[in-house]
């Protein structure tokens, strides 16, 4: 009996274990707590395009792709912990899935030699390589999108905000705050006036931010919003009557979670974005026939085509990409996390790589070199139709103010590597 | 009439709305407080539960659809059919009563003359439980909510305001409800506490258990009937807070924003839970229009919880509740 039991449970245990020689990839999500509405849709995204690789490819380069989900709750300690209990399973990169995150794996994870991809969010000095060696921030950060947020208001006022009232709506944390800077810098470039409206966590109550909106009335209001925030401002917004077409929210304001609960009203708000919507490309007729009808989607299968799916379907489209790159630049399949490092930051996406990948025209080309991590600060704006409930791009994709931005890199990231003892470089 | 002062009037009748609603989370805890002397923490769950389960009973949702679906191979999610909201609020006020059953025979009735201190993490878990329970029951997506109430700027308040003016205020009709429906229900609770069989027991039970044991009453009927009327309060709170901003996880939040008022007005005290969330609600609005913008801003729960701090200094007891005497 005893035999038995301990041969079952070997079984058991051969069966539960990887294959050998796998691509492990974590997905740091969260499925549960306040923000699982929007944390659903990316890991679903996320994992099944590796699944559809897996399914349709063989895995990347012959390897197949291991998946390791790890739930954060988005919370930062539960977040590290994921870090600490997977990083010894081989993995090739991380994306937290939050700023809280992404800061405490900064150091850890250059100490440990693994990259982290926080893709349009996090520390946006990270852009300066020579600085953050294993942090990638492509293809867009805050800043490139605070200044594509003002290039496109000026591109509706005749190349000149002069005069102009701003109000910038953020959520009261590091992650709000981080366009303030960059805002402040283009205001005196372009001459407009910005008032900033900080709002406490969680956001469930705003009154009077849109009161003094509504007594200011500013000419565009900015959001820099995630979670409730998003959902209650934008009903705020339209309590006031404050024009939609005049609201833009940064890309973690740009789900139709945001707009739903306010219904018809929400329409024509606006949202940047540095990847396009909708599910009408090639790639997703392969998800539906490898992954939806084989029954490997994940969660439930009813987030495909939403803009945090598509989100999450970019991250894992993108560190696939850089882990051919690795393949090829190494020579070997089963690549390190050094080498996958090196993947990324040679990893070059072009629209003919995208065309290939059954993407075509979903995301800005880009080039990574040791120097720039983030990518060359494309976005684009999107606009909610509520009566057709979808997204679409009204805006080819716009490269951010460089002349402005980059000595704010420079700036924020040589203190970084002051205060760590970091001697820049890319050797 | 100078501009800031009819700002200050606007900010101000805003801030007694906003308290309104933040009492109607505050009276939940008072309620089992002042009977079983239990600080709730799943109060703020339990409003979200109940959200959950009006919008999935109205929109007639599989409960554990996606556990259904994963385990047996299906693919069901709706029965096809729409509640009234009328008829969904009752059976969501029946499934409250249940729970506050469950909550009785299943976590309650064990931990009788425990410390209150037991009781506390008792519903500590029972929170995260209810939590767990209601995305697995119902999802994690964020739900829209509609039971008809009105929303957006009130008009005729706008349109007299200036006329008399020269400035229309804004008074959000959500709100406008939300304190018909707070006062209903304050009216209700006095009546029934007052003047019904049932409510003059619960009283008993509030000023002396061992004595209220002595005399017939039922601790448990007791209990189960006060975790069912602040299972009605959390779904009250719920459609007012659901209302604003769908029906999403961040609404157990909403605790948070009870607490300074519960110190504030005391523990133990219905009217202490009201007039705690207007002086709450117009203060905090009142302190960040007038000293805000000199600090930066987002001083709304710094301030509560600030005010909340000086009366725990000066009134431990809060202004209305009962002061605690312990002789050695």
């Amino acid at each position: 009996m005893k035999l038995k039991l301990t041969t079952l449970a070997l079984g058991a245990a051969i069966a539960a274990s990887p294959a050998l020689a796998e691509l492990t990839f974590p997905s740091l999500s969260y499925r549960t707590g306040p923000y699982a509405a929007n944390g659903i849709p990316f890991a679903d995204g996320y994992a099944d395009y590796f699944t559809l690789l897996n399914e349709r490819d063989g895995g990347i380069g012959g390897e197949k792709i291991n998946m390791i989900e790890c739930e954060t709750g988005y919370n930062t300690e539960k977040g590290v912990e994921c870090y600490e209990s997977t990083k010894g399973e081989g993995s090739l990169v991380y994306q937290p899935l939050s700023t809280g995150i992404t800061y405490q794996l900064i150091p850890k994870a250059t100490a440990d030699n693994i990259p982290v991809h926080s893709m349009g969010y996090g520390r946006t000095s990270a852009k300066n390589g020579e600085v953050f060696r294993y942090i990638f921030n492509y293809p867009a950060n805050y800043w490139d999108g605070a200044s594509v947020a003002i290039k496109y208001l000026l591109n509706e006022n005749d190349g000149s905000l002069e005069g102009k009232k701003i109000a910038l709506v953020y959520h009261n944390s590091a992650y709000g705050k981080e366009p303030i800077r960059t805002l402040e810098e283009l205001s005196e470039k372009h001459g407009y006036e910005l008032t900033t409206l900080p709002v406490d966590h969680p956001g469930q109550e705003q009154k009077s931010q849109w009161l003094q909106i509504r007594r200011d009335r500013p000419d565009y209001v900015i959001m820099w919003g995630w979670g409730v925030m998003n959902q209650v401002a934008i009903q705020e917004a339209v309590n006031i009557r404050f024009p939609m077409e005049n609201f833009i929210g940064i890309w973690w304001s740009g789900s139709e979670n945001d707009v739903l609960p306010a219904g018809e009203e929400a329409d024509g708000y606006k949202a940047l974005t540095f990847h396009n919507v909708g599910s009408d490309y090639p790639v997703f007729d392969d998800i539906q026939k490898y992954v939806v009808d084989a029954g490997l989607a994940a969660g439930a299968g009813d987030q495909i085509g939403t803009a945090l799916y598509n989100r999450g379907l970019y991250a894992a489209m993108l560190a696939a990409e850089a882990a051919k790159t690795a393949q090829e630049m190494h020579d070997t399949a089963a690549i390190t996390p050094e080498q996958m490092r090196d993947g990324m930051e040679n990893l070059v996406i072009t629209e003919e790589k995208m065309a290939d990948l059954g993407l075509p025209n979903f995301g800005p080309e880009f080039e990574v070199t040791c120097e720039n991590h983030g990518g060359n600060g494309y976005a684009a704006v999107a606009q909610w139709d509520a009566s057709a409930g979808e997204w679409s791009l009204i805006t080819d994709y716009m490269q951010s103010d460089l002349e402005v931005l980059q000595p704010l890199i420079e700036e924020d990231s040589m203190a970084f590597a002051e205060e760590s003892g970091i001697e820049p470089g890319c050797n | 009439m100078p501009d800031q002062l009819l700002f200050a009037i606007e900010v101000t009748l805003n801030g007694l709305m906003a308290g309104v609603l933040y009492a109607l989370v505050a009276l939940g805890f008072v309620l089992i407080f002042k009977a079983s002397g239990i600080f709730n923490y799943a109060q703020g769950v339990m409003a979200l539960f109940a959200a959950l389960t009006l919008v999935g009973i109205q929109d007639g949702q599989v409960p554990f659809s996606h556990l259904i679906n994963a385990i047996f191979g299906t693919d069901v999610h709706h029965f096809g059919w729409h509640v009234p909201a009328v008829l969904a609020i009752l059976l969501t006020a029946a499934v409250m009563v249940l729970f506050a059953w469950i909550v009785e025979r299943y976590v309650l009735r064990h931990l009788v003359n425990q410390p209150g201190i037991i009781l506390f993490m008792a519903t500590i878990g029972l929170a995260y439980f209810m939590e767990g329970f209601g995305d697995l029951m119902w999802g994690a997506d964020i739900k829209n909510l509609d039971v008809g109430l009105p929303q957006g700027i009130n008009e005729t308040i706008d349109e007299t305001t200036y006329n008399w003016f020269g400035y229309g205020f804004f008074i959000d009709n959500l709100d406008i409800a939300a304190t018909i429906v707070a006062v209903i229900l304050v009216v209700s609770l006095t009546l029934f506490s007052q003047y019904s069989k049932q409510g003059r027991a619960l009283r008993a039970v509030a000023d002396d258990h061992q004595a209220a044991l002595s005399v017939g009453i039922s601790l448990r009927f007791i209990w189960v009937l006060v975790w069912s009327i602040a299972g009605f309060v959390a779904l009250v709170a719920g459609i007012m807070w659901g209302s604003k901003s769908g029906v999403q996880f961040s609404l157990s939040l909403i605790a948070l924003k009870a607490l300074p008022v519960l110190m504030l007005g005391g523990f133990t005290s219905i009217p202490g839970a009201i007039v705690g969330g207007l002086i709450i609600g117009v203060g905090e609005k009142l302190f960040e229009f007038l000293i805000g913008p000199l600090v930066g801003g987002a001083t709304e729960n710094w301030f509560a919880y600030v005010l909340a701090l000086l009366f725990l200094v000066f009134r431990p007891q809060g202004l209305f509740g009962e002061k605690i005497i312990e002789r050695v």
